[in-house]
């Protein structure tokens, strides 16, 4: 046997060994992505092998949860793909604003940074306290960060830009107060956001929304698990709500596909048909 | 005594669209295997450089989406912004992963993920770049038995990322544009079998 075949057997034998005792089922991702990381984290951690790491890794829940923040990837920034933004803001807001009240998931929200900028989307576009956000995340540490609501001040160029090209008029350092190297956002922004935990392989459909957010999520899931997804998001949205999905994510050839019509072509933002 | 390859990885950086021009434009219809190419790319470049490799050559050349089954006689980029992995069941995935050795999409990630999954039957090929990109992924191409191509530093527009390759590791070939082509033929020469579904590609 070569060595990269009994590391593929370690492999399954420790990721079934989490999902048995943490509940976690890292083998619903794609593996190539998987393995990548699990590797680095291997090199980096004090073991030689898998096999060795996983006594500990059974036992210690702290070390499971240091190796899942370590193999997991929440990179999010503020107005992500300003194009996406954009599109959003011209050609969906329009419907959502014949809604008295809209309510919206954001899944795998990560560090929160997509809700707050459609937040300020929504406030700007005049629809302040006339909707509800629901973000949730399989990870309570980027849920917590979330909740704060605190970026690197190094970071607010890249954002400003991003939310000048998301069609953002205003100023946008209105939105935050810097202190020392921290962008701390605006109390207003986070009044409506409810941060909670969710695992999207396990847990059951926000009831009644208007718009379901799932971008840079699935990418990282085998089908089997996106099937589900997009089942829960189906079942989750109105007639005539918006399903937006990451740059380079479709549903071409997903069974429901055929209920949504792409309203943006090349921005993933789908509506769903009525009846 | 010959050896039949499953796929062919290339990264290529600084002058590439110049360079893929020239090594994939030579290719026939029926060449045999899949192409899966990373050209560093700025996160906005859009899918224009498919269409544009798409109409100078035979072989049908797209944008990489996630899922897609992997076929012989076609060219697979990574789109910009993303890594490209191949899955062990013959499909590509996509990743928002951190980037790679400065790079997103990152040759070492599309030719590390390769090698683990086709092993002796691939094809890595280091073209023309500013950086080093590409040579730990040509090396773990070679320790899984894979077969090594580099551009002759010499001829190329950015010397730096063909030689970062020869240094990681022992290349089998060092050749010129011109003649990348006509190699790849010699070594591909008729249909083979596409790659298996599920397990590894190699035993
Ligand atoms: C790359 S981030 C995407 C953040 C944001 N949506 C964006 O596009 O910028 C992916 C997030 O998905 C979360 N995630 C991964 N598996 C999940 C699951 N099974 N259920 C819910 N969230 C999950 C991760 O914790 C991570 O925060």
């Amino acid at each position: 046997m070569q060595r990269g075949e009994v590391e593929d057997v370690e492999i399954r034998l420790l990721l079934e060994g989490l999902q048995r005792i943490y509940g976690y089922d890292f083998r619903d991702y794609a593996e190539a992505s998987i393995r990548r990381r699990l590797s680095h984290w291997l090199a980096e951690s004090e073991f030689a092998t898998f096999s060795q790491a996983q006594s500990q890794l059974l036992r210690d829940r702290g070390a499971f949860e240091s190796l899942v923040r370590g193999i997991t990837v929440n990179v999010t920034e503020m107005f992500r793909d300003p194009a996406f933004f954009k599109a959003v803001r011209e050609q969906a807001v329009p419907f959502l604003k014949t809604y008295p009240f809209v309510k919206i998931w954001h899944a795998g929200c990560a560090t929160g940074e997509e809700a707050y900028s459609m937040a300020i989307l929504l406030n700007e576009e005049g629809m302040a306290g006339r909707f509800r956000m629901y973000a949730t995340d399989i990870n309570e540490t980027v849920l917590q960060k979330a909740g704060e609501g605190v970026l690197p001040i190094a970071e607010m160029q890249r954002f400003t830009r991003n939310y000048q090209k998301s069609g953002g008029s205003a100023s946008f350092a209105d939105y935050y107060t810097a202190r020392y190297d921290r962008a701390i956002l605006s109390a207003a922004l986070k009044k409506d956001i409810v941060f909670a935990p969710h695992n999207l392989a396990v847990d059951g459909e926000f009831g009644e929304m208007n718009m379901v957010l799932c971008r840079n999520v699935m990418i990282y899931f085998k089908p089997a698990l996106k099937e589900r997804c997009l089942q829960l998001f189906d079942s989750s949205l109105l007639p005539g709500g918006f399903l937006c999905l990451g740059l380079k994510e479709t549903l071409e050839k997903r069974k429901i596909g055929e209920r949504y019509a792409e309203l943006v072509p090349p921005l993933r933002i789908y509506r769903k048909r009525y009846g | 005594m010959a050896r039949s390859f499953q796929a062919v990885v290339i990264g290529v950086s600084t002058g590439g669209v110049q360079a893929l021009k020239k090594l994939l434009g030579p290719l026939p219809a029926d060449f045999p295997l899949p192409v899966l190419v990373v050209q560093h790319i700025g996160p906005d470049a859009g899918s224009g450089l498919a269409r544009l490799l798409d109409e100078c050559c035979v072989l049908r050349v797209k944008e990489a989406d996630e899922q897609d089954a992997i076929l012989p006689g076609t060219v697979y980029l990574a789109p910009p912004n993303y890594h490209l992995l191949v899955e062990q069941d013959g499909c590509l995935s996509l990743s928002a992963d951190p980037h790679v050795s400065f790079a997103r999409p990152s040759v070492d990630v599309l030719f590390e993920s390769a090698a683990a999954v086709f092993g002796p039957r691939l094809i890595g090929i280091v073209l023309t770049g500013a950086n080093s990109d590409g040579s730990r992924g040509l090396q773990s191409v070679k320790q899984h038995g894979g077969l090594a191509i580099v551009q002759d530093p010499a001829g190329a527009e950015a010397r730096q990322m063909p030689q970062a390759a020869m240094a990681a590791t022992s290349v089998d070939h060092v050749v010129d544009l011109d003649g990348m082509a006509a190699l790849l033929r010699k070594l591909a020469p008729g249909r083979t079998a596409a790659p298996p579904k599920g397990g590894r590609a190699y035993d």
